[in-house]
């Protein structure tokens, strides 16, 4: 008669009828932490709580049963914190770079609804969560609660940025290119690395047009990479068209150029993330004559991403703005803009 | 270097552009005149030659003033040059307008006034179009077809 009940509680939870439960999990700092907007593969905008680099993450499993009064058995309730790279030509899989376990209770059985903690101590975050053309990378916590037939499991999504500081040495990029006997100019934008609420702030100095050009902008591309070896697949985007000039320059002209980033979606640079994808950013100069021709220089800068810092007061910060724009005859220039050598 | 909340939007240094830049005459100056259609020869071997006039201050043209006669099968064979050597995406020239060579049309055919100002303006774009790009204007065959009196089928072609 027990191997007569086994099969009827099989045949329970096959149609449903046997005990089953839903996971909730909820962050101990959920009222407090930031969330963070994060563009899903199909477009749509959603929050998540944001996490930076070697903060804990800690919070409650609440396993909820569907009918009171019934047991629901397991093989054991745990807890992981994952960060995973997908990608999307190899769904199968999943490239897990962080795993973290905790294991919230043994084999046994609920005989009522309860509540797990847990904490992840620490965690190591080395990478920005990043939802791409043909890759993404998340970060999330799985509760999970093991059974013989099938497991009950519960997802929680989360953000993390990866922050650095101004960088010690960033150079202006400063070229001069052209085509023989055709057009020569020098373009200098005034550093290499940028933060994404930066501004590029640049010229284009004219030494030589014999062509008849009828404007100029500058393109930012975003190119994502993914694979290895033979099979490196490029996904270009161009994630801005801005025209810095309307009409036809002649020689020793000098036109200026100043980009603001924060109105465009970007993320920081990441270069061989995992040894699995890279996201690189490029600004392309080009113009286009009156016959359409295009003729560009295409030059890579670093975006990196800035910690928010505390505001100053406001007279501090109207101070600091009135001063830029009395120095713009002021030949002094703060040391970022040095002359040093341009990266190529 | 201290962090600030205002953003460093300063222009960078610039040299002042010189008066003469300013306002001296372009350096891109390229203006190709096609007029003047004249037909010539009797009967059915009647053809319309062109004036093809060529005004410029390219350093890459040797002549800063030309002028020369060419006809519709001149375009074509510069058309074709281009196409095989050089590395551009060659304009399409007006129509060969081979219906207009058949007897017994109601006009004038290939001699009609309005068609040939229609083929006029069309050679004009062309040869405007294809002058003023660098990877042409190092082809033999243009500098050939602007600026020497006629057309040498057996020369030899290649960049200048």
């Amino acid at each position: 008669s027990g191997l007569f009940v086994q099969i009827i509680i099989t045949a329970m939870s096959f149609f449903g009828f046997g005990q089953s439960a839903d996971i909730d999990i909820v962050l101990n700092d959920a009222e407090t932490r930031k969330k963070a907007e994060h563009k899903s593969e199909d477009g749509r905008k959603d929050k998540y709580f944001l996490f930076y680099d070697g903060e804990t993450v800690s919070g409650k499993v609440n396993v909820t049963l569907k009918y009171p009064g019934k047991r629901l058995e397991h093989n054991g309730i745990k807890i992981e914190f994952i960060g995973q790279i997908e990608l999307y030509y190899d769904r199968g899989n999943h490239h897990e770079f962080v795993s973290l376990v905790k294991d919230l209770a043994r084999p046994g059985e609920l005989t009522q609804s309860q509540t797990f903690d847990f904490e992840f101590t620490h965690v190591e975050k080395p990478y920005e969560s990043y939802t791409g053309q043909n890759v993404k990378l998340r970060y999330f916590l799985r509760a999970t609660v093991s059974r013989r037939l099938n497991d009950i499991s519960k997802e929680l999504d989360i953000v993390v940025h990866t922050l650095s500081t101004y960088p010690e040495l960033n150079s202006s990029i400063k070229m001069e290119v052209g085509i023989e006997d055709c057009l020569h100019i020098e373009f200098e934008y005034n550093k290499s690395k940028y933060h994404l609420k930066d501004v590029i702030v640049g010229k284009i100095y004219f030494l030589l047009v014999r062509i008849k050009i009828r404007h100029m902008e500058i393109d930012i591309i975003k190119r994502e990479t993914t694979g290895t070896g033979p099979n490196v697949y490029h996904e270009n985007d161009t994630i801005a068209k801005y025209e810095i000039m309307d009409g036809a320059p002649v020689r020793g002209e000098s036109i200026p150029i100043r980009l603001f980033l924060a109105g465009y979606e970007m993320t920081p640079t990441m270069r061989d993330i995992n040894k699995k994808f890279s996201v690189r950013y490029y600004l392309n100069l080009v113009l286009i004559d009156e016959e359409e021709r295009r003729y560009f220089k295409q030059q890579e800068i670093t975006l990196w991403r800035k910690g928010d810092i505390v505001r100053k007061s406001m007279s501090h910060q109207a101070a600091i703005a009135s001063q830029r724009f009395e120095g713009s005859s002021n030949p002094e220039r703060s040391q970022s803009q040095s002359n040093e050598e341009g990266d190529s | 270097m201290t962090e600030s909340a205002v953003a460093d939007t300063r222009r960078l240094n610039s040299k002042p552009q010189d008066l003469t830049d300013a306002y001296g005459p372009p350096s891109n100056f390229l203006e190709i005149d096609v007029y003047d259609p004249q037909i010539i020869g009797v009967g059915r071997s009647r053809y319309t030659t062109y004036e093809v006039r060529m005004r410029t201050n390219l350093p890459i043209f040797k002549l800063k003033d030309s002028c020369v006669r060419r006809r519709y099968s001149d375009f074509e064979w510069l058309k074709n040059e281009l196409e095989r050597d050089s590395k551009i995406v060659v304009p399409p020239l007006p129509g060969k307008a081979l219906k207009r060579q058949l007897p017994f049309r109601g006009d004038e055919g290939l001699f009609e006034e309005s068609f040939i100002e229609e083929r006029r303006s069309g050679l004009e774009q062309f040869i405007n179009r294809i002058a003023g790009h660098p990877l042409a204007q190092n082809e033999r065959c243009l500098h050939m077809f602007l600026q020497e009196e006629s057309i040498d089928r057996n020369y030899i072609p290649g960049k200048v």
